[in-house]
């Protein structure tokens, strides 16, 4: 494995390492972003009303059962195509479920007493919604990204098994070669890119969290 | 429909597999993370790196961790041993939290209660500690349960997989029957496992059932 990372050669070109990490980053974020803009208004929407709860909550313990391999295969069959869009589809049904649970549960968990201060002072819904609900709810919103992101990162592996790129590619490659060097090389690169992923998104909550809930 | 029928005896076969798979880890990962815990809520300090150490380790792809293993254990990349140690380090991670934290809130007088009355250190993580810790154990057990249930099939891309397989199976031959079936019996083992943990639950903790809210008096 130490020679297959050390040779210059395996990091460049279009089949290079560098490239496979923007590949795997790219199915990585565009998953993520697309998740993202289904699962917050929504979780927004049912944390702040509090109709619907019951969907947001069975989402987080829902999604946990889901197969990702099942779902991928299933997308490429239902679709009727092999590459980006079967594998998108895949990634965001996973991405969707954490972000929307604990958007819920970090906006529904704010204390009404709370809530009935901002409104006893004059703050509009939406105000509430933007000003109370949804900084006090934030270190909840970050964590259930996180896990998403996590979840997506990992599960990106398998893009490679519809023929597209990213860092699956070494392990589904090196598996029918029966080149584990090869293999060894992806899976590590894969479980580096999550660890640094983790723990930029625990940098992103210690910038954006305000600090009056931190000392409490 | 027809492929149901006449494939009746592989779709159990990888059912038992998955089945198998997922939850002989569960129950090697409480077997590792009841002692781990209990030494950890005795020295104290022990107890934050190991749910940190455990954070890392979840964090980490299982497509990832099936590979690897083999190289660190010397076995072939084609055995369920990886599987099963992959998915162990899964529960284990996971559940070294619940632990710490169920035995953490066992009262301070409830436990020198049981001192007093003569339990020794055992006897009274047996009979007093562990019972008191049941309910945020099985918080951690019913999630690693129903994430194993669901990782499980990822090794269908190595070759071993349970229910994973007729994912694969469906793909290469570009035939969706068995990728539904197979998804649909998954989610069925997954809430299936999870009915079951809630009832044992339930059987465990019986005072949790006969305890009657305590009303305030204004």
């Amino acid at each position: 494995m130490w020679e297959y990372l050390t040779d210059p050669f395996n990091w460049s070109g279009t089949e290079g390492i560098w490239a496979r990490i923007l590949q795997h980053l790219w199915y990585t974020f565009a998953a993520l972003a697309l998740s993202l803009v289904i699962a917050l208004p929504v979780g927004m929407r049912i944390g702040h009303t509090r109709r619907g709860a019951f969907l947001a909550i069975n989402a987080g313990n829902a999604a946990r059962a889901l197969p990702s391999l099942g779902l991928l295969m299933l997308a490429v069959l239902l679709t009727d195509q092999i590459g980006f869009l079967p594998v998108l589809i895949a990634l965001v049904a996973l991405g969707v479920p954490p972000i929307l649970a604990s958007t819920y549960a970090g906006l529904s968990g704010v204390d009404p007493a709370t809530i009935d201060a901002a409104r006893g002072m004059g703050m509009t819904g939406r105000e509430i919604l933007t000003k109370v609900e949804i900084p006090i709810g934030l270190p909840l919103i970050i964590s259930g990204v996180r896990s998403a992101t996590l979840q997506i990162v990992s599960t990106a592996t398998i893009a490679a098994l519809v023929s597209l790129g990213g860092l699956g590619r070494y392990v589904i490659d090196g598996l029918k070669l029966r080149d584990f060097p090869q293999m060894f090389t992806g899976a590590l690169l894969v479980a580096l890119l999550a660890l640094l992923l983790d723990a930029l998104f625990a940098l992103i909550g210690r910038f954006t969290v305000s600090r009056g809930l931190k000392i409490g | 429909m027809s492929w149901i029928g006449d494939n009746l005896g592989l779709i159990w076969e990888q059912l038992v597999e998955h089945l198998y798979l997922a939850i002989l880890p569960v129950i090697l990962g409480l077997i590792v993370s009841v002692p781990l815990g209990y030494v950890a809520t005795r020295y104290s300090w022990l107890a934050n790196p190991l749910i940190a150490f455990g954070g890392i380790l979840y964090s980490l792809p299982s497509i990832a961790l099936f590979i690897v293993l083999p190289a660190i254990l010397g076995t072939k990349v084609l055995s369920t041993v990886n599987i099963i140690v992959a998915l162990t380090i899964y529960a284990v991670s996971l559940l070294i939290r619940n632990v710490i934290d169920g035995l953490r809130s066992v009262p301070p007088d409830v436990r020198q209660s049981a001192v007093a009355v003569g339990y020794g250190a055992v006897h009274r993580l047996v009979a007093v500690d562990l019972p008191i810790a049941v309910p945020v154990i099985f918080t951690g057990l019913r999630v690693v349960t129903v994430a194993n249930i669901s990782m499980v099939s990822v090794g269908a891309v190595i070759g071993i997989g349970g229910l994973g397989e007729l994912f694969t199976l469906g793909f290469q031959k570009d035939f969706l029957t068995p990728v539904v079936v197979g998804v649909v019996l998954s989610l069925g083992l997954a809430l299936l496992a999870d009915l079951v943990l809630v009832t044992l639950q339930r059987v465990l903790t019986p005072w949790a059932r006969t305890a009657t809210p305590v009303v305030e008096v204004a």
